[in-house]
């Protein structure tokens, strides 16, 4: 039996296939301005006998495609069970938004936290601090963790937090040390979120900005507990979606 | 929402309603109205009342309340649960609620008031500043509160533009603040005398607490209901009962609201709801939601949820406490006035201990799966008890989701997904 996970984020489309249970063939697309299309090739790609959608499209996407509908929040709770049957708690952190996930007993979510509002501490606030620091996101990732100690940002508000590196920038601040501080405040804010909904260890750390090597080790630095980083960090609510799928079909 | 065939508009231009923004505002109410509560599958036939009454809620409704006034009859409008509107009718007069539970001219609104104020508070100057409120171009008087800061400072702007009275509300609730309080009530009385012109008496005031009572009773039935399972009737369906209490007339009202009752205790009887049997429960708590603020029921609702119960003044504050009835004197009702309304638990109170217990007691007695505890952004007194509520609730072993929002529609996706997830969870 094969079947689809698709989670469409705003900032991409993932797709899971299983057949039988185990991982067939995984493919990661933009969302670009229509990620209902990104979605349909996925979709198109050849038969399934079940699909479930997750992300912010996932309605949009059970209405074209059928099947059923699941939030990243339970999505990400199955998937990361799945990758690490013992793992007690999820951070996700993409491009627009933050989640934090307690996990009770085989991927049951028993408490959430979702920053939602705003980019703040996201991916789309590291692309903004890397570019007013000019560098690219591995370049400000690498200066991150080459610097001894991260200077104190102040403002978690991506306009404001703009304007506060470039004051810095201006006044001669080396850039590796506004780099570090960036990291450090999101991670500061994010351990926060963690420890506001009693989150255990082992944590598994998923999402886009899993993919940067100085998050990880700030947040390994800080959590008290275990830090795992999936193989395809990105596609864990889209394999969560797809185990629903096989669930539901089994 | 305009009336069939009856034509309000010069009864709305000679209250000085700006035409055209008062059409564009029934026709985005009625929209959402169709919206929400028409889509709603197997309701009871008796929300076919309430239908009526939000079809007419700036017709015939205004129309009644025009014909008191020119009959020599005196409107007082009303923001808040503590004024009693028992004193009110006490005088002769009648109460209206004023809602304020829309965004609008909030860009005029911003010239008087911060940005960041709660949207109930600018909802309430942008009704008036845009002149396309009725129920307010119809009261003769505003009686105001000191509850919040930000009504408190509010109301010294609305008072420029409108008659307006204030009572200084206690913010604790020890023998001399319930002592303080029944001075304020005494100080209304003569406020309301002067202005209809009749006295307080205690036949009056028996009559009027009486009326004032059977309404709470009605409201009481129909939220009892909600214990069953299947919920015998929509959140938003009784969420619009409570906001429609606040400005309908009384005793019909309480009629309607008796027939609604009788109709869901044989629902439950049945075993007839609007959901299936199963469905995820939800106690919400908080801010109060004024008409037409139907955001988080409609999103709650959506997903598959349903609403059994609000702790919160458009809720079981409005209607769980009754007045005593057994009073002969005037100052013995006096003293149950003052102490029924002190015992309302606003977290403009401090401590404000008796509404965890509340929350606990309803989300038990309501059979919730989960608490939704719900603040209006830069409400801060709401938004600092909700440390303490989603501790108690956690406590006493129900999930709770906490929410900060306003009225506008920006949010709705994001909060459909942490509302849907707190769903899943449940
Ligand atoms: S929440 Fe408090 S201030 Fe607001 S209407 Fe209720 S009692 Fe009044
Ligand atoms: S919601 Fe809060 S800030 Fe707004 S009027 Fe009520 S108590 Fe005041």
């Amino acid at each position: 039996m094969r079947v689809l996970g698709l989670d469409i984020g705003s900032r991409s489309v993932d797709a899971v296939w299983l057949d039988d249970g185990r991982i067939v063939d995984w493919a990661v697309a933009d969302s670009g301005f229509d990620p209902g299309s990104a979605a349909a090739i996925f979709v198109d790609r050849g038969a399934h006998d079940a699909i479930v959608s997750t992300g912010y499209g996932r309605h949009a996407a059970r209405e074209r495609f059928g099947g059923t509908a699941i939030t990243e929040i339970t999505a990400y709770g199955i998937g990361a069970a799945a990758l690490h049957p013992d793992v007690a708690s999820v951070l996700d952190i993409g491009g627009q938004d933050t989640k934090v996930i307690s996990l009770g007993s085989a991927g049951k979510v028993t408490d959430f936290e979702m920053n939602d509002k705003c980019a703040a501490g996201t991916g789309k606030f590291l692309e903004v601090m890397a570019r007013a620091l000019g560098f690219t996101l591995e370049e400000m990732a690498a200066a991150a963790l080459a610097a001894k100690s991260g200077v104190v940002i102040s403002s978690m508000c991506t306009v404001f937090a703009e304007s506060e590196v470039t004051g810095l920038v201006h006044r001669g601040e080396d850039r590796g040390r506004i780099a570090r501080g960036l990291h450090e405040s999101i991670v500061t804010r994010t351990l926060g979120s963690l420890r506001r909904i009693g989150a255990k260890g082992p944590l598994v750390f998923a999402g886009g900005v899993a993919k940067n090597p100085a998050m990880v080790e700030l947040v390994a630095k800080g959590f008290d507990g275990a830090v795992l980083v999936p193989a395809e960090a990105q596609t864990v609510g889209a394999f969560g979606a797809a185990l629903c799928a096989a669930r539901s079909e089994a | 929402m305009a009336g069939e065939g009856v034509d309000y508009r010069p009864m709305w231009a000679e209250l000085g309603l700006d035409l055209p923004m008062h059409d564009a505002l029934l026709e985005a109410v009625g929209g959402m109205y169709g919206q929400t509560f028409m889509t709603q599958a197997n309701r009871p036939e008796g929300m076919g009342y309430l239908d009526f009454v939000m079809s007419e809620v700036h017709g015939l409704r205004i129309k009644e309340l025009d014909d008191f006034r020119k009959s020599g009859g005196k409107v007082v409008g009303t923001y808040c649960l503590y004024v009693p509107e028992e004193l009110i009718r006490a005088a002769g007069a009648w109460s209206v609620g004023i809602c304020a539970g829309a965004e609008w001219a909030y860009d005029q609104v911003e010239q008087i008031l911060p940005r960041n104020t709660c949207a109930l508070i600018k909802s309430m100057m942008g009704f008036k500043l845009g002149k396309v409120c009725p129920y307010l171009e119809e009261a003769d008087l505003l009686v105001g509160e000191t509850t919040c800061d930000g009504k408190k400072k509010a109301y010294e702007e609305l008072g420029k533009l409108q008659n307006m009275y204030v009572m200084e509300l206690p913010q604790m609730k020890r023998a001399k603040d319930v002592a303080f309080w029944r001075s304020e009530l005494v100080d209304l009385i003569a406020k309301l005398e002067a202005l209809t012109g009749k006295k307080v008496t205690a036949e009056s005031l028996k009559a009027s607490i009486k009326e004032v009572n059977d309404k709470r009773r009605a409201l009481q039935r129909v939220n009892a209901a909600r214990a069953a399972d299947p919920a015998p009737i929509s959140g938003l369906d009784s969420l619009l009962a409570v906001q429609v209490a606040f400005y309908d007339d009384v005793p019909r009202f309480t009629q309607m609201m008796n027939a609604l009752a009788d109709e869901l205790e044989a629902r439950v009887a049945d075993g007839v709801g609007v959901a299936p049997t199963g469905a995820k429960r939800v106690l919400i708590t908080g801010t109060p939601m004024a008409l037409p603020n139907w955001k988080l029921h409609q999103i709650v609702e959506t997903a598959g949820g349903v609403v059994v119960g609000e702790e919160m003044c458009t809720g079981s504050r409005y209607f769980e406490k009754l007045v005593n009835e057994d009073a002969s004197t005037l100052d013995e009702m006096l003293d149950d006035l003052a102490a029924k309304y002190l015992d309302i638990n606003c977290a403009c109170f401090t401590p404000n201990e008796g509404r965890l217990d509340d929350v606990v007691r309803m989300a038990r007695n309501l059979k919730a799966d989960g608490v939704i505890d719900y603040s209006l952004q830069f409400c801060g007194t709401y938004q600092i008890e909700s440390t303490a509520v989603q501790k108690t609730v956690h406590d006493a072993g129900l999930p709770v989701l906490s929410i900060d929002t306003d009225y506008s529609a920006e949010d709705v996706g994001q909060l459909s997904t942490r509302v849907e997830a707190f769903l899943e969870m449940l």
